[in-house]
């Protein structure tokens, strides 16, 4: 007999991979609806001040003016943000504009030329602020903090404190200590798809919010809040979404102002960003100065961490909480630390938010713990791959915080890139200029204690499946271009025994699709995916019954064979076509519908804090980036990488290696020239992709995915996560890769051609004046 | 300010169309609004993405640096046009098949580029494939896919764009 033909572990193009080559494929930008307006924003000039009047009058002589947006307007004050513990947005000045670039107004007009000429027109008269840019001032006493949340009359939003074991004895008997102080400049995610959403007033008085979206659920709990609004009176509609990376994780004050100019104007109201909104919006990856010491002993055993992390988040909260927690409790991997203590300290400021980004909390924090460990197996003078393998954590343990190890590939990882790499003929062997450089990881499969505390589960699938025998998915977990809808489909098609192209997924509308918490926190795959099988398997025992009718044989017997076909284990001679199980399934009886879900399990300790971190299993990375570093400008050119990641299983193997190709890339920017960078009154200076620095073609060098498989216990199929795990670790890689080829430690992340210079200018001098004293 | 309109006669994917569109328009949102082909994307309108990447006459241009008025008369391809009706270029049928798309919105740019390339070199090198994308900007696959896409069709595509008569320009007038 021929069994099922399993899809797990090939090579398939995403299901709507021709959408998109075709330029079919439908985004925000592209939907119409008639009688649509078209918002434009007014933002501040300021760097913070109090809105004290708007002024329309000009605006409304524009051709095709309609309506206005100001603060004071019901609804516009009304707070909400992506955690319920830090609900500090509004959509517009409340009566603050807290930074410049903020939102404080809208207009709509008949045509988009029109609105942003009205949009230009409009007046405002404010009051100026005492502003705070630096972190290091937001934690002074104020008598006007940013927010009424901030702790100790300051701008301080969030502080975390934690020792686990014996860190300062592990400091004294310690016989190598290493570590420093590291500063990173913000990053914004950079999609290429701009921010935009369209609100369409329904004639039954409901509210229809097209955004694009990472997260439709989060959404639709903002919206209802600030429209106050029951939740089932508002639909939430994801087209395809052109890049994520966290930055359209959050509920947004745009998606807000347009939903309220709907309502207002009773039109569809259409609301795009142009790029540099895009960055003014930005919730991307703080602006982080990082301290850290790494205790071991002369046998290279590590002793303890020691960290602390102050981190810049802007004018809003975002998931700001998560990503103080993150910046320490995610360094508890992939090595077995006997002692840990961490501080988190995150402020307000009056800049562009920050927030989630790929990699969330992780990445900073990873840079300045794989250069402390290059730096320690210096000192030991053993090679940096036998340090991180001699310490590496152990499958099947739990960390000093109770985070819960299960699968670990990651001496798999050490071992084939450093293989693949060519390490043992590179490192300390190649010529001034040249170098060669390790950087590790380890990171979430999904936050197992969810945002709200209800006790609905993160991921719910549905299945219908009607006499055309096409099978149609619902959920709400978004594709963002990650693929999450081909995952979906092959979860179903395999627990179903059926082809791929007969599953179509749905998973774009809060109306049909059940509650799915999103794509963040690199949950889909192992949550979604569990849910997804979970609904295939119930599927698939309806079919098994089906058969059992159809033929007398034991229902429990039948089995998935070749070609959508179901056999029967006692009698190979018995084949039930899928169509047939089908048309019996459905006789006296309608369409088959069938659940899944997923709910993480109980984790963790009894202590405050213990949620971050827990997730139902972990990925692991080992990266080797190999440099040419020129001594006269200062310019790294990375000629290649190579990126081993463990992910458990490789579901769509097409699919992994793209996700770990484009990881790399995006921390490639970021190790070299991604920065955003702010004038001293708070203005953003490189708004464009002109001026922050994305890699392009010719910037980006060879990349080897190499697929690492722990078949983890509980993930679907054996999958974990691949999406974000796997750009912390390219970023250490370079830096101390530009260490062997030129022998000096970058402190400032992006690293610059700049900063290069000015580290080597430092090392000769220390080097002269070593000299004249010897 | 006066938003008034004029009939432009444009030629897009082969097709006349006459449009209405102000002096200032853009290429971009002239095909985008008026033409109502939104393959084409807009990143940035600033020439920075490369995004909005069409061909005017088998060159590619920046569409949201290229005003409506100064391409009458001329050929435009969009990525709507790369297709010979119900069937898709080996290009686009490669760049699903190497994972080139993830969240596929520099596509349609990309694409156009790198058919200029193809219908001049059946056989580029990943150097000279990544020379002739280097004004594009992908964010989700490292470009690795990209390349792989381009190189994998070279000889099937420049053989389907002969064919359906739009053949290489440099290297055949030269």
């Amino acid at each position: 007999m021929t069994r099922y033909q399993s899809t797990v572990g090939s090579r398939f193009p995403l299901i709507d991979s021709m959408e998109k080559t075709s330029g079919q494929g439908i985004y925000i930008e592209d939907m119409k609806f008639p009688g649509m307006l078209y918002a434009r924003l007014v933002r501040s000039t300021e760097t913070y001040a109090q809105v004290e009047e708007v002024d329309f009058s000009a605006a409304q002589e524009v051709e095709g003016y309609v309506d206005s947006l100001a603060p004071g307007e019901p609804g516009t004050g009304n707070t909400f943000g992506v955690l319920p513990i830090s609900e500090d947005e509004t959509p517009l000045p409340a009566p603050n504009a807290l930074y410049s670039g903020a939102i404080v107004a809208a207009v709509a007009c008949e045509s988009e030329v029109g609105a942003r000429e009205a949009a230009l027109r409009v007046q405002m008269r404010t009051k100026k602020l005492p502003a705070v840019l630096r972190p290091k001032d937001a934690l002074k006493e104020t008598d006007q903090p940013i927010h009424s949340n901030t702790i100790g009359g300051t701008n301080l939003h969030k502080a975390v404190d934690q020792e686990f074991g014996d860190v300062d004895g592990a400091f004294e008997q310690a016989d190598v200590v290493t570590g420093g102080e590291y500063v990173f400049d913000g990053i914004n995610h950079g999609f290429t798809e701009p921010i935009g959403c369209i609100a369409v007033p329904e004639p039954n008085g409901r509210m229809s919010l097209y955004s694009a979206t990472q997260v439709p659920h989060y959404l639709h709990r903002a919206l209802a809040k600030v429209l106050e609004m029951p939740m089932h009176r508002i639909r939430v509609y994801k087209p395809l979404v052109g890049g994520g990376f966290g930055g359209k994780s959050d509920p947004f004050p745009h998606e807000m102002v347009a939903a309220l100019l709907a309502r207002k104007t009773g039109r569809p109201v259409k609301l795009i960003f142009d790029r540099d909104e895009v960055f003014l919006n930005n919730h991307g990856r703080h602006p982080t100065e990082y301290k850290i010491r790494v205790a071991a002993d002369r046998e290279g055993r590590l002793l303890g961490l020691d960290a602390h992390s102050r981190i810049d988040g802007g004018a809003w909260g975002s998931f700001g909480v998560v990503t103080t927690y993150y910046n320490g409790v995610l360094s508890q991997g992939p090595y077995r630390l006997p002692s840990f203590r961490y501080s988190g300290r995150r402020v307000y400021t009056n800049k562009p938010a920050s927030g989630a980004m790929r990699g969330h909390g992780a990445v900073n924090a990873r840079y300045a713990l794989e250069t402390a460990l290059d730096e320690m197996a210096e000192k030991l003078q053993v090679d940096p791959f036998d340090l991180r393998a001699q310490n590496a954590l152990p499958a099947n343990t739990t960390t000093l915080n109770h985070l819960r190890i299960t699968s670990t590939g990651f001496l798999e990882c050490l071992e084939r890139v450093r293989e693949r790499s060519g390490w043992n003929e590179k490192f300390r062997k190649m010529p001034y200029g040249r170098g060669i450089g390790l950087g590790c990881g380890f990171y979430i499969s999904g936050s197992a204690l969810p945002i709200h505390r209800t006790r609905t589960p993160q991921s719910t699938v549905h299945i219908k499946i009607d006499v055309d025998g096409g099978v149609t998915i619902h959920s709400l977990a978004a594709d963002i271009g990650q693929g999450s809808d081909t995952m979906l489909a092959q979860c179903v098609a395999e627990a179903m025994g059926v082809r791929i192209d007969r599953c179509r997924v749905l998973a774009k509308d809060t109306d049909t699709a059940p509650i799915d918490l999103g794509s963040y926190s690199s949950r889909v795959t192992f949550m979604a995916g569990n849910a997804a099988l979970r609904a295939g398997e119930a599927i698939f025992r309806k079919l098994q019954r089906a058969c059992a009718r159809l033929t007398g044989k034991s229902a429990e017997g039948f089995v998935k064979g070749a070609d959508e076909t179901y056999l029967h284990l006692d009698d190979p001679g018995v084949v039930v076509p899928y169509m047939d199980a089908l048309r019996e399934a459905l006789a006296d009886n309608g369409a088959l519908i069938a659940k899944g879900a997923y709910i993480a399990p109980k984790l963790g300790g009894a202590f405050k804090g213990s949620g971050a971190g827990l997730s139902p299993s972990y990925s692991y990375q080992a990266f080797v980036a190999e440099v040419e570093v020129d001594p006269e400008t200062g310019f790294t050119r990375v000629d290649k990488i190579w990126a081993a990641h463990d992910c458990g299983k490789a579901l769509n193997r097409l699919a992994v290696e793209g996700q770990l190709e484009g990881s790399v890339h995006m921390g490639m920017g970021q190790a070299l020239t991604e920065q955003m960078v702010y004038l001293n009154n708070g203005q953003l200076r490189n708004a464009s992709f002109l001026d922050y620095k994305i890699p392009s073609p010719v910037d980006t060098p060879e990349i080897e995915a190499i697929v690492v498989e722990s078949n983890d216990p509980e993930g679907p199929l054996g999958a974990k996560e691949c999406g974000e795990g796997a750009l912390a670790p390219i970023i250490p890689a370079i830096g101390n890769a530009i260490y062997d080829a030129v022998g000096v430690r970058l402190h400032e992340v992006p690293m610059t051609p700049e900063r290069v210079l000015k580290a080597l200018e430092q090392k000769r001098k220390a080097e002269e004046k070593a000299r004249a004293h010897s | 300010m006066s938003f008034s309109r004029r009939i432009l006669r444009l030629h897009v994917n082969g097709q006349p169309r006459e449009v209405l569109a102000r002096d200032a328009d853009t290429l971009l949102d002239v095909l985008r609004e008026e033409v109502e082909l939104t393959g084409t994307k807009r990143g940035c309108d600033l020439g920075t993405c490369g995004c909005c990447t069409v061909q005017i006459d088998g060159e590619p241009v920046l569409s949201c640096l290229t005003l409506a008025a100064e391409v009458e008369g001329k050929q435009i391809t969009t990525v709507e046009g790369l297709r010979d009706g119900e069937r898709f270029a080996p290009l686009q049928e490669a760049w699903a098949e190497a994972g080139a798309s993830q969240c596929g919105f520099c596509t349609p740019g990309f694409l156009l580029a790198a058919d200029r390339l193809l219908r001049d070199n059946a056989s580029p090198s990943r150097d000279e494939i990544r020379e002739a994308l280097a004004g594009n900007l992908c964010r989700c696959t490292g470009y690795v896919k990209i390349i792989d896409a381009v190189e994998r069709c070279a000889a099937e595509h420049r053989t389907f764009c002969a064919e359906r008569g739009r053949p290489s320009t440099v290297s055949e007038q030269v």
